[in-house]
Formats: C-alpha cells, structure tokens, sequence
C-alpha cells in the first residue's frame, strides 16, 4: 500500500509537469464547452423539448478526458515506460506489474474525474445547466465509461511492443471515438447511417446513457450497454495483466 | 563460504546465432566477481540470463538460492541491480527517482544518507536529466544500495567516466566490499578488475576463455601485465594464429 501510494504521489507529479495531459484532459473539454456556450448558451436542444442544447453534450463533454487519458495518455506512458527500459529496471525489483498498472490507471482516472469537476460547474454557473435525471445514474454511467475506456488504453499499453505501435493502435482507437461517438460531434446532427455505424463504438453506448440519464429521458435496452461496456473492462483488464511485457 | 550465484551450464541463442553457450560459474559471498569480454562476447546476455530478465534456453541459475524467474518478488527484495542500459523517467528528480525506488522494498536504506555517502547531498532537487556522467553513475549506485542487498550487480558502471571519476567509483566499491557485500560487476577496464575482482571469467563469443583469479589469468597467458595477459585470453587474433 505504500508503495502504491508513493509510485502515485511521484507518476502523478511527472504527468502534471509533462503537462500534455492537463492541456487535453482538462484544458480542452472546458474549452469545447466554453465555445458550445457562447454558440448555443441556454437555448433549447429542439424546438418543445425541455432541456437545452448544453445539458444534452455534458455527457459527451465529460467523456473528451476520457478519452485522451484512455487513448492517448495510458498507454502512450506505459509502452513509453517499456521503451526506454524503465519497466526492465522494475522488474528487477520486487514490484507486481499489477500495481504498476493500477497506478498508472488511477492517474487517468484522477483527469478524468478533474475534467467531471471544473466542466460540470462552469456549464452551471455561466450556462444555466440543470440535471434533468439522476445523479446516482448519471455517475454511474461515466464511471461504466471511463474504466471501460482506460482498460482498452491499459490492453493496448500493456501488450504494445514499443510507444511506435501503441500510439499507431492509440491514433486508430482515439481520433475515431473523439470525433465520431459523440464525444465533439453531437451524435444528434448526424446523418442516419453514421448514426448506426458509430453506435458500434463503446463510447457511443456510454455517451448515450449518460445523456440519458442527466436529461432524465427514458432509454431502451439499459443492459445492452451496461453490458458491452463490463465485458470490455473485464476483457481488457485480464489481457493486460496476463499479457503483460516488462520488456 | 556460502554460494551467491551459482550458474550452471547457461545456453542462449537468438535465433541461430548463440550468445552464450554452457556457461557455468559460481561466486561465494563477500567476494567480487568480474565478467569480462569484448562488445558481443555474451556478458550482458549473461547477466540477464542470471536476473531473470531474459530466458535462458537451457541452464539452471539461482541467487541467494531462489529462482530469479519463479521467486522474482521475493529475490530482488535482496539484491540491487545497475543495468548498462539504465533509464529513468523524462522529467524526474533525484529525490523522487530515490523515493520511488525505496517505496518498492521491505528494509529499505535511508537514500540520504547514501546520497551524501556518494557526495550527492547538493543534488538531490535536481533533475536526474541535468547530472553529470559521474554523478549519475554515483545515482544508480545509490539505487542499487537501496535495498539493504546481499549482493549487487553493476554492468559496465564505469564506461564513459573520466579517470577522477572512475577513480571515486572504485573506491565506493572497495568501501562495499569491505562491508562483506557480494559484487558481481562486468568491466572493460583491466586496471579496475585488477584493483577489485577475486575473481574473473573472461568470455569470448559465449564460451568461458578463463575463469580464475587474475593471478592464473596472468601465470596462463604467460605475459607480465594483467592488461596484456587479458587481450592474450580474450582476443580472438590469438586464436586465428
């Protein structure tokens, strides 16, 4: 435990003064909502519907941290990590690769739960936002997306050869989620068949239930992501760990 | 005296090409152990081999009588290690590449007093980046003492330091061995063997060319100097003749 404690006091340090992720896990989401807000500021979603434009993408704009951290930051530091050797040097020491993992996950969780933070407020303060639905759901759904998410980045960083192929495999996972489910793209504004293509994306699915669950509207079929989204954690967390390279 | 490292018959291939073949040795404890070998004779694959971080094709190897392969968590709570090829993260401190390294182990040893021990004390806020190649050298010592070990390994410690300080490193190594600690060191320089290894084994292209004390290096080959009985043992110009 103490160690655990430490190796998080220390790699959180050395992420924040990399700054990268707090330009793209914290930075940018209160951007993107900062210009939302002057473009769509309290405005209706649609015409007769009673939640505006802003309360539909907080959901979306929770997940932009997500998915930086998750595809980009995770296993960007992990493959780095077994690159330059740092790995080689914990494995002659008595450290479980397990605990390494974990500690770099708490760090993206930490962004993502910074980002969950300053973007909630800001939209409620300037913007008027108002839950419309649960809390409780609406948590529990970012949190469903957030450990799915990071537990791709944490299969990819774990098993990835070098930082080459990770951020080769990280470009493919995180610029097609980042722009296509939902997350800057409003999933409302596109065409019918994108619509039914990107659904196939995790991301989409958590996207989904987190807006629903914020404007407080019915969703059908609540168990299919909830589903798909355990499975991916599950699947993921066992690769990393089971496959996991120190070199 | 009790055996620290004992290696029998260690065989590594990569592919078709061999690295190390049939390699056995054993160091006792409280001694010093030098490997010795031109660049591609099969030191580093050997060493690695011991640790565990490469798998030998055949071959048994134990430290402290555990399998560094099986028993890995509970072996290197007592040995430290310094890889040629050692790296640290980007941005990181001295003090935090010190507190990292002592959070992993039971019966850690107190890394400022090491650091002023090894003429550190200055620099422990600075970037690890920002050293000297002497003051580095001297970091990943106090990385390798960190854990109170039974025996050390340092490859190739002092390649590319000056004479001053190389100088300095060997006298921290004879302060350690004094202390009864078990080194097992890869070098290529002779003077420094000669000054404080028991014992060497010299390998060429994977094979054991020698292994003894440095004076039946020196009686072997026939010539006066160490340096010279060396070249004659681990050349392979010798052979082609």
């Amino acid at each position: 435990m103490r160690s655990f404690a430490v190796l998080l006091k220390n790699e959180l340090k050395l992420n924040i003064r990399n700054m990268n992720m707090v330009i793209f896990a914290v930075i940018l989401p209160l951007a993107v909502l900062v210009i939302l807000g002057f473009l769509y500021g309290t405005s209706p979603a649609a015409e007769g519907v009673g939640f505006t434009f802003l309360e539909q993408s907080i959901g979306a704009l929770c997940t932009i941290s997500i998915c930086a951290g998750g595809l980009m930051g995770l296993p960007l530091v992990v493959s780095e990590y077994r690159e330059r050797k740092i790995l080689k040097r914990f494995k002659v020491t008595p450290i479980s690769p397990v605990v390494l993992l974990m500690v770099e996950f708490l760090i993206y969780v930490i962004y993502s739960a910074v980002s969950l933070a300053t973007v909630i407020p800001v939209a409620m303060l300037f913007w008027k936002v108002e839950i419309h639905g649960s809390w409780i759901a609406f948590v529990g759904s970012w949190l469903l997306t957030m450990i799915s998410t990071l537990s791709i980045g944490m299969m990819v960083g774990g098993i990835a050869k070098n930082a080459k192929t990770a951020s080769v495999i990280a470009c493919v996972l995180y610029f097609p989620m980042l722009i296509f489910s939902g997350t800057t793209l409003p999933f409302e504004v596109m065409p019918e068949t994108m619509k039914k293509t990107v659904r196939l994306f995790p991301m989409t699915q958590g996207i989904q239930l987190m807006k629903a669950a914020f404007l407080g509207v019915p969703i059908q079929n609540v168990w299919l992501p909830v589903l798909v989204m355990l499975s991916i954690t599950v699947v993921c967390f066992s690769v990393a760990v089971k496959y996991f390279k120190w070199e | 005296m009790e055996t620290i490292i004992q290696v029998r018959g260690l065989t590594k291939a990569y592919g078709q090409l061999p690295a190390v073949d049939h390699v056995s040795l054993s160091v006792k404890a409280g001694t010093v152990f030098g490997l010795l070998g031109a660049n591609g004779s099969g030191k580093s694959t050997t060493i690695e081999c011991i640790l565990g971080t490469k798998k030998a094709d055949s071959g048994e190897m134990s430290i402290l009588s555990l399998d560094p392969q099986k028993d890995r968590r509970r072996l290197f709570q007592r040995v430290g290690v310094q890889f040629q090829e050692c790296d640290y993260q980007p941005e990181i401190k001295v003090s935090e590449l010190c507190e990292e390294t002592v959070c992993l182990y039971e019966n850690p040893a107190d890394w400022k007093k090491l650091c002023t021990q090894f003429g550190l004390a200055n620099k422990t806020n600075s970037a690890v980046k920002s050293l000297s190649g002497g003051e580095r050298q001297r970091l990943f010592i106090v990385l390798a003492l960190i854990p109170n070990p039974q025996v050390v390994f340092l490859d190739e410690l002092t390649t590319g330091l000056d004479t001053k300080a190389r100088r300095d490193v060997w006298k921290i190594l004879e302060g350690l061995k004094n202390q009864e600690m078990t080194i097992f060191l890869t070098s290529h320089f002779m003077d420094e063997v000669e000054a404080l290894c028991d014992e060497i084994c010299i390998l060429k292209k994977g094979h054991i060319a020698f292994y003894g004390t440095i004076m039946q290096a020196i009686k072997k080959s026939g010539c006066e100097r160490f340096e010279d009985a060396y070249l004659a043992l681990a050349s392979e110009e010798v052979d082609a003749e």
